[in-house]
């Protein structure tokens, strides 16, 4: 049982970099051993080499003391440092809308001698050990006013519903010569933290005296800077508010009527913020050692494996190691915004519908388990808050526990096929993160002749995609070893390195919605959703996107005539037979769980190649949500031919090429037989001719 | 399981026992269907208690923070085992009778 787990401050780093590694455990545990380990295959399937580590000496190696350090979950609006409400008289006025009706407190606003907060649909005043409650209850999902006031003798709490009905209000004595002037005012949060809102807050105002005398004291501008974490404040103190836990910013305000959709146009519309009691942007954890990377440490997958005293689990802290400058031809981006969308996926007690998109039981592995105990350690993309609403944050401030060996659903155990796979053939490849991309753009990618992916680099940032395009142009080469990649786009937010942003807007495949007039990312302003809604295709970019998903069984490629073609003719050295991929440890072939498939009307090149095909596919295998217009029968693949994987190839114009292939099952082909297999000799194939410096020729008539 | 009438077939079983996963004729997509939409509490599921692939079966509670439940001691190592126990075992909870014996 797992007993111990951290994070690091930075995913990537260089020699010279200094990383901070952050530790938490159990209370019994007193100390851990802490060891620098490579890491390549991070699965032991039994038909796979197992997991592959070696221990590399390290400044930090050896016993450490350990300690517990907590987390504190949900997002709040903190006013700090600024005495505040100590005023004989004041006022505020906030609007609010709850989304979740329970019985547990939910602040609305507080200071350490007053609270407002909702219990079960109830607005509450509390202060000086009294308790006042106001007689008409909440209705969730609906805009409400409230204001306190205080006027020297009584605080009296009034409220009332924006669309209409009567308005209550209710009193509490205020102490003698009014409160004490206080450091700090939090909104969706009590003055501890605790007992967190669900729903929106706007308009948040305070006024020294009487209400709406004058201008305000304070009024925090919900509609500014939606990419940050503080608010700032229109009125006369500059009492900037800071954002706990990265709440959802750019969301619908009391006043937004669906007359626009983007919060650039109005955002006096967008003036709110939605809390929720499960938020978590950053863990907080202090250093427990920190690391400077030495030079010559090779680039690749590192990990802190941490061996907690007295057993339990090896915890496993990643970090990938990027050179000081290239020392390959090639560089594999790590799909670290997939691993972070997956981020603490809850397998256990999803919906009753789960296991129809598995097709299959479900599996549940230890990490699931120390989950489902851990719920301050957050959730992945793909599921929804308390209230419901999509979960669309995710950070890597936090330990991240199906970003190691063994887990599931986890497009990083999948990837250690390939970093195994790239061992064995002795094939030299960097390491560079989704992270280093966004950051660096182009720049990161100088020097490298091709880029490889993971096997499902589905989150993608613009500036990511934009740095692939400008690599192209320049003559570079890819690699994508992915299915369902380049899918959905997600922004990194702004001032804290980490953590990203999606927005499921429109279509898709996906476990929720955006919700209407939130399709514009708080982070940086884009429009959200699936890069195909976005007007880019992946098939622009790799020749192939998304068909189709299903996780029951993969299937073989077959060879296409196209396969013929003198053009494609390196792919194939070595590769006999008509099928390729009959094997693989991902449901027994190399085609499946989530397919790609080629089509010119979404922008495949004309003159690429498809040069073998997934078949056969079952029932299982669906086509993408948005490939059907309306609902009709023809669904599965037996019946939809554009249920398939296609391996293709084509040249770029610049001088490079790409070959994709289409499919998550692919990575998990390569190490069957000891990776002395068709798809493995394929790959091989693509990596050495895409890294070669030799020019691809454009065909006669072709347009890149 | 409504709007359509479900019937304890046996030829459904075996012909899940001869392939768990793969291709499927409609009638017995139909009751995977039922099978695999169960409510969670109490749904089945396979606890993988050695990496290299070896599972139990477990069942989900459907409440969060709350531990599973050990269905049965065996351990499998085919994962076609796993998926025949559990549907055995959906067999039962939805017809009220055990899996003809002779199909396995």
């Amino acid at each position: 049982m797992r007993r111990i787990a951290g994070y690091t401050d930075r995913i990537s780093a260089r020699p010279g970099d200094r990383v901070g590694f952050k530790v938490s455990a159990d209370p019994d545990v007193a100390r851990y051993r802490a060891d620098l380990v490579r890491l390549w295959c991070v699965d032991d399937h039994r038909d796979g080499p197992g997991v592959e580590e070696e221990v590399v000496p390290a400044s930090f190696a050896g016993d450490w003391p350990a300690r517990h350090q907590p987390v504190r979950l949900g997002s709040a609006m903190e006013v700090r440092g600024a005495a505040l409400i100590g005023l004989p008289r004041f006022a505020l006025r906030l609007t609010f809308l709850s989304t979740l009706e329970n019985d547990r407190p939910q602040t609305l606003a507080a200071t350490d001698q007053w609270l407002v907060a909702l219990v079960s649909g109830t607005l509450v005043l509390e202060a000086g050990g009294e308790r006042a409650t106001l007689s008409v209850p909440v209705l969730p999902n609906r805009w409400w006013q409230l204001t306190l006031a205080c006027d020297g003798t009584e605080l009296r709490l009034s409220a009332g519903c924006q669309d209409g009905g009567r308005d209550t209000s209710a009193s509490l004595p205020a102490p003698p010569g009014g409160f004490a002037r206080l450091p700090l005012l939090t909104f969706a949060c009590d003055s501890t933290g605790c007992c967190c809102f669900n729903g929106k807050i706007a308009s948040p105002q305070l006024w020294d005296g009487p209400l709406a005398q004058g201008a305000s004291f304070a009024s925090w501008d919900l509609s500014a800077d939606m990419g940050s974490l503080q608010v700032p404040d229109r009125g006369t103190q500059g009492l900037t508010a800071y954002l706990v836990n990265m709440p959802l910013r750019a969301v619908t305000g009391p006043l937004w009527d669906g007359s626009v959709q983007d919060w650039h146009v109005n955002p006096a519309h967008y003036d709110a913020i939605h809390f929720h009691d499960d938020d978590l942007g950053d863990c907080g954890w202090q250093d427990d050692f920190t690391w400077q990377v030495p030079e010559g440490l090779e680039s690749g997958v590192y990990a802190a494996r941490l061996l907690p005293e007295g057993g339990g689990d090896a915890e496993y802290i990643p970090l990938f190691l990027r050179p000081s400058t290239p020392a390959a031809d090639a560089v594999f981006l790590v799909s670290t915004c997939t691993y972070m969308a997956y981020a603490n996926y809850r397998v256990m007690n999803r919906s009753n519908l789960y296991e129809m998109y598995l097709g299959q039981v479900p599996e549940v592995v230890d990490s699931d388990l120390y989950l489902n105990l851990h719920p301050e350690l957050g959730d992945s993309l793909y599921t929804t808050h308390s209230d419901g609403s999509g979960m669309a944050i995710s950070s890597r401030l936090r330990p991240i526990l199906n970003m190691r060996p063994n887990s599931t659903l986890s497009a990083f155990s999948d990837d250690g096929w390939i970093w195994s796979f790239l061992r064995h053939e002795g094939l030299a490849c960097d390491m560079l993160t989704d992270e280093d991309l966004d950051r660096e753009g182009v720049a990161a990618l100088a020097g490298y002749r091709l880029v490889v992916t993971g096997n499902h680099p589905e989150y993608v940032s613009t500036r990511m995609w934009d740095a692939l395009l400008a690599h192209r142009a320049a003559g570079g080469s890819l690699l994508y070893l992915g299915g369902n990649g380049f899918y959905w786009r997600v922004a990194f937010h702004t001032e804290v390195p980490g953590v990203i942003e999606l927005r499921r807007a429109e279509d898709g495949s996906r476990p929720w919605e955006s919700a209407p007039g939130e399709y514009y990312h708080a982070f940086t302003g884009e429009y959200g959703g699936m890069w195909r809604r976005c007007g880019r295709p992946p098939q622009t970019l790799l020749g192939i996107g998304f068909s189709a998903s299903g996780f029951d069984i993969s299937r073989p490629y077959r060879r296409l005539p196209a396969a013929a073609d003198p053009r494609a003719a390196f792919l194939f050295e070595g590769v006999d037979g008509d099928q390729i991929g009959t094997e693989g440890l991902a449901g027994g072939g190399a085609g499946g769980q989530e397919i790609d498939r080629y089509d010119t009307a979404l922008g495949s090149p004309r003159h690429a190649l498809v040069v073998a095909r997934s078949d056969g596919h079952t029932e299982e295998m669906m086509i993408s949500k948005e490939d059907m217009p309306a609902a009709n029968y023809m669904i599965g693949a037996p019946d939809n031919p554009l249920c398939r994987a296609d391996l293709t190839f084509f040249e770029t114009g610049a001088g490079g090429a790409v070959v994709s292939t289409g499919s998550i099952a692919w990575a998990a082909a390569l190490p069957t037989r000891r990776f002395d297999n068709p798809v493995a000799r394929l790959t091989a194939n693509a990596f050495r001719r895409l890294s070669d410096p030799a020019a691809f020729p454009l065909p006669d008539g072709a347009v890149p | 399981m409504t709007g359509w009438p479900l019937v304890a077939d046996p030829a459904l079983a075996a012909e899940f026992r001869a392939c768990p996963l793969g291709h499927h004729s409609p009638a017995l997509q139909k009751l995977l269907r039922v099978f695999r939409t169960l409510p969670v509490p109490g749904k089945h599921a396979a606890l993988r208690v050695d990496h290299r692939r070896a599972w139990k079966i477990v069942a989900l509670n459907g409440v969060k923070g709350q531990p599973l439940t050990e269905v049965s001691p065996e351990i499998y190592t085919d994962w076609n085992e796993v998926e025949w126990a559990v549907f055995k075992l959906r067999w039962q909870q939805v017809f009220g009778t055990p899996v003809p014996g002779e199909i396995g």
